[in-house]
């Protein structure tokens, strides 16, 4: 829950709800990215980003990206995450 | 330790370790009397064992583990407060997963749920809100928990509920703030700390300046820090240079990641939605002045406090916490988790009696996953 996972917004989904499609880990999940819009959503696309209980938090490089997740996958916070992710879907039904 | 394996630039962390070492040697850091730096993150709590920096480091540096886990600090009455909501017919109670196994006086989260409770582990607060689009007829409450890192995820999510008229979403906000209990432990007499390693994600958030008064008002230093090991070790290093150099600063080895005065969306944000309560209770720690916050009243439709009449405070406080247990000790600093008498026989992440032991983030969990083996042997 405290650490972010890295991922990259691949598309603009709901400007008016400031919602994107990232990708974390091969998993495809919307985010909020209120927090890391400019006045152009769509400059956003293909940046990589922190991202915190689905809310896009800092933009970062690809090369901290790459660290940060090989960090987490060695504390195993990184699946759990996608786990969490998995889980939360199912519990929308 | 395989060294080279588990680190990935062994090169990089032997270098900084052998240079905390020369520092610490040069101020005169020993076993004996070591300089103690607390890390104040749960995540930096679990990157010390899982890397077993606090063996690797030199031993004059000793790591104290910090009330970084909101999971961890979570009181007792919260518990059963969730609880009692969560029980009334037609709610929807939404959760982080890690809040489902803490302890409450009658149950867990967990064990409402077994018992029949509509409880759900969701990723995001937003996925809360998606429910309660989906189902007009019931009252989906979100259990708004952690610190300035999670903070705007329900404040956004709160606007967002407020601009869409989505009525039957509420918070239950828990929301602590990191500063504040740094401030309780730095006034308290018995507290021996010589440093502090500030935490990476939250300062994302909040920035900087809000640790000012750790220098200013009590000459301790503070680094803000990521949380790979190198990170950590340089951190360290940076601390131990300002001590060397008689020096009490806030710095920031995470600038890659934090900015001097933080994320002004989410601040704005969080600004919007909550106000600080006069204090806040924290297991372990007690009521702290000004560490909580609480949804303001122009949100107050989207405050489950309101909405379901159970305010702060509405459970009785006079449970005391758990006979035994050392929770409070261990998060202060004043005793290893090894010296609490629960450890390992009474307390244990599959039955935990204390919080510490609830989530990777806690001291006790993370010492029993990674230094089993070695206090085993002790
Ligand atoms: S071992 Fe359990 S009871 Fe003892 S301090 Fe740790 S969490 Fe608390």
């Amino acid at each position: 829950m405290c650490l972010g996972i890295p991922g990259r917004i691949m598309a603009i989904t709901d400007p008016e709800r400031q919602m994107a499609m990232a990708e974390v880990s091969g998993v495809r999940r919307e985010v909020n990215v209120a927090c890391v819009a400019g006045s152009d959503l769509s400059a956003l696309v293909g940046q990589w980003a922190l991202i915190h209980v689905g809310f896009a938090m800092s933009i970062i490089d690809e090369e901290e990206a790459e660290k940060t997740l090989q960090a987490l996958r060695d504390l195993g916070e990184a699946q759990e995450t996608l786990d969490q992710i998995a889980a939360s879907q199912e519990a929308l039904q | 330790m395989k060294f080279a394996s588990e680190f990935r630039d062994p090169a990089a962390a032997r270098a900084l370790l052998s240079a905390v070492a020369a520092k610490a040697e040069a101020i005169g850091a020993s076993r004996a009397n070591p300089v103690r730096i607390m890390e104040i993150c749960g995540g930096h709590t679990h990157s010390i064992f899982r890397y077993g920096l606090d063996k690797l480091i030199h031993e004059g540096v000793e790591f104290i583990h910090g009330p970084g886990c909101p999971v961890c600090v979570l009181p007792m009455a919260r518990v059963d407060e969730c609880v009692e909501i969560a029980e009334r017919p037609g709610v929807i109670f939404t959760t982080f997963g890690d809040a489902m196994r803490v302890p409450g006086h009658r149950k867990s989260l967990m064990q409402a749920k077994a018992d029949g409770a509509d409880i759900r582990m969701v990723y995001s607060p937003l996925d809360a809100l998606e429910l309660a689009r989906r189902n007009p007829d019931r009252q989906v409450v979100f259990f708004g928990l952690g610190f300035e890192t999670t903070t705007p995820s329900t404040a956004l999510s709160i606007q967002q509920a407020a601009r869409e008229g989505v009525t039957n979403f509420s918070v239950f906000c828990n929301h602590i703030t990191v500063p504040e209990p740094i401030r309780a432990l730095l006034d308290d007499p018995d507290m021996l700390l010589d440093g502090f390693i500030g935490p990476g994600h939250v300062s994302m958030v909040i920035g900087i300046r809000p640790y000012d008064f750790i220098a200013r008002d009590y000459g301790k230093p503070i680094v803000v820090a990521g949380f790979e090991p190198t990170d950590l070790l340089q951190s360290a290093l940076m601390l131990l240079t300002q001590i060397a150099e008689g020096r009490a600063q806030v710095e920031n080895q995470y600038a890659r990641v934090v900015p001097e005065h933080g994320n002004p969306v989410s601040l704005a944000a969080i600004a919007d939605v909550y106000e600080r309560r006069p204090s806040f209770e924290w297991r372990g720690l007690g009521e702290i002045d000004a560490s909580g916050l609480r949804i303001r009243a122009r949100y107050a439709a989207f405050d489950a406090e309101e909405k379901f009449g159970i305010g702060y405070g509405a459970a009785s406080r006079n449970h005391p916490e758990t006979p035994g247990c050392a929770c409070g000790q261990v998060m202060t600093g004043k005793l290893r988790p090894t010296g609490c008498p629960q450890f390992g026989t009474g307390c244990t992440p599959d039955k935990p009696l204390g919080a510490l032991m609830v989530s990777s983030e806690g001291a006790c969990a993370a010492y029993w996953q990674y230094a089993g083996a070695r206090v085993a042997a002790q």
